[in-house]
């Protein structure tokens, strides 16, 4: 009795594969775009074999035994890797779920004569079977979730470049919504762009933040009196009318601010500070 | 009598939590036909009071209302947290007034200006509600 599922896995194996690559083959939702078919045979094979080693009686009704732990790293493996690939939750769920219904024809043709165990087998592989499928779904939003946290600092990084624009000044432009993390990120790259290009004035450029609250306000007089401490200029540019009237209502003070409504019209201000003058050039000097 | 026509709420126990509840207040201030200003200071008054359930009641509550009274229709914005509440709500109104050294005390009274209708109820050891109306002009 105790090898009869295992027996029963081994014997049919070559019916389940097959049946259950149909199945996959058959339904919608299989991504041929993500994954070749034999891709598709040999992780079904191997999630046949993982089963079939360990299968019997006993753990049959407790997904947590041991005896799955293989099992159980390679469905994980699965769903990681899809979830990366870019399949849906659905998809990546129908894997699993579809292996039950191949498994409970198998079971229905072997077991025809012996409807009580029928009836036993077909709940216990039900149950086992949607234990794993739920894992799989935890398996899958991990891996998404993974993602979503490496994004994250990805965007922190590249959300905050540092541009010299000119000699002698430097530009930052401020893109969404500014968190702590942030924030610090910003001071931090300003200063030391600063730094690194000997520059006496650095743009801040505020047209990508949806708002200025008090927190954003303050950040902003910060950077600006840190840049003055380093023997350097900031201007904030890119405010908008909304947020001019905002800045009003909240009652924040940057008359001690340097502010521009457009990035061109800080960077006009920019070269007058450092006494440049850009005209355009006479017509006749290059026929001349 | 005021008419609620759509509501949401949303747990707010981080910054992006935050974030994500000023894109919600946009898309639905956008969808009841503020203008850019009234979406911006509504956004702006919202961050005050989401943050500050963050910062000093650790965590909150909102809801996102669209409602209307007879011809008019507007945004309800409601913050609920059980912090410690605030012992002297007219002198925590006032422009400046903070317990915290790092900031500016401006929140309270800055979301009070950027708003048709404000309201905060505290009780210490309580916690504190905040509700907020913008009409569509
Ligand atoms: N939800 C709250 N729970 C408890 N205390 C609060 C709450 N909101 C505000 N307070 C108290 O009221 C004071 C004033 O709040 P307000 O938002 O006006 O200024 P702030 O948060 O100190 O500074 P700012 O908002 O300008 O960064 C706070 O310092 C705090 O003591
Ligand atoms: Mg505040």
């Amino acid at each position: 009795m105790e090898h009869y599922l295992s027996d029963l896995l081994r014997r049919q194996k070559k019916r389940l594969l097959e049946q259950w690559i149909q199945n996959q083959l058959a339904s919608s939702d299989l991504r041929d775009d993500l994954m070749s078919s034999d891709e598709l045979r040999a992780q079904s094979e191997e999630v046949i074999d993982a089963l079939t080693d360990v299968l019997s009686e006993k753990n049959i009704t407790n997904p947590q035994s041991t005896d799955f732990q293989n099992l159980s790293d390679l469905l994980a493996g699965i769903s990681i890797s899809r979830a990366r690939q870019g399949f849906t939750p659905r998809e990546t769920g129908m894997f699993v779920l579809s292996l039950k219904d191949t498994l409970l024809d198998v079971l229905q043709s072997e077991l025809a004569d012996d409807p009580v165990r029928l009836h036993d087998l077909t709940m216990k592989i039900s149950k086992l079977i949607d234990n794993f499928s739920v894992s799989t779904f935890e398996t899958y939003i991990k891996g998404r979730e993974d993602i979503i946290s490496r994004q994250t600092s990805e965007i922190t990084d590249i959300s905050t470049p540092v541009i010299q624009v000119w000699d002698g000044i430097v530009a930052m432009p401020l893109i969404g919504t500014l968190d702590s993390a942030r924030t610090q990120v910003v001071m931090e790259n300003l200063l030391q762009a600063i730094v690194e290009t000997g520059s006496s004035i650095a743009i801040l450029d505020i047209s990508g933040v949806p708002t200025v609250d008090t927190r954003v306000a303050q950040h902003l007089i910060k950077t600006v009196s840190a840049t003055r401490l380093m023997g350097a200029e900031c201007i904030i540019s890119g405010i908008r009318p909304e947020i001019a009237q905002i800045v009003i209502h909240l009652g924040i003070d940057l008359s001690n601010i340097v502010t521009k409504a457009s990035l061109a019209k800080a960077l006009q201000h920019a070269f007058g500070m450092l006494r440049l003058v850009v005209r355009k050039q006479d017509r006749d000097l290059r026929s001349a | 009598m005021i008419i609620i026509s759509s509501s949401e709420t949303a747990s707010i126990r981080t910054e992006q939590d935050v974030a994500r509840l000023l894109h919600r207040i946009k898309a639905v201030a956008a969808d009841t036909g503020l203008g850019t200003v009234s979406q911006t200071k509504l956004m702006t008054a919202a961050s005050e009071l989401a943050r500050n359930m963050l910062f000093y009641a650790n965590e909150g509550v909102s809801y996102l209302e669209q409602i209307s009274q007879g011809t008019k229709v507007g945004i309800r914005l409601t913050f609920i947290d059980h912090g410690p509440g605030i012992p002297d709500v007219d002198l925590a109104m006032q422009d400046g007034y903070t317990t915290n050294p790092q900031s500016l005390g401006l929140g309270l009274p800055g979301a009070r200006r950027l708003v048709n209708e404000f309201a905060i109820i505290s009780t210490v050891g309580k916690g504190t509600t905040v509700t907020v109306i913008t009409w569509k002009l």
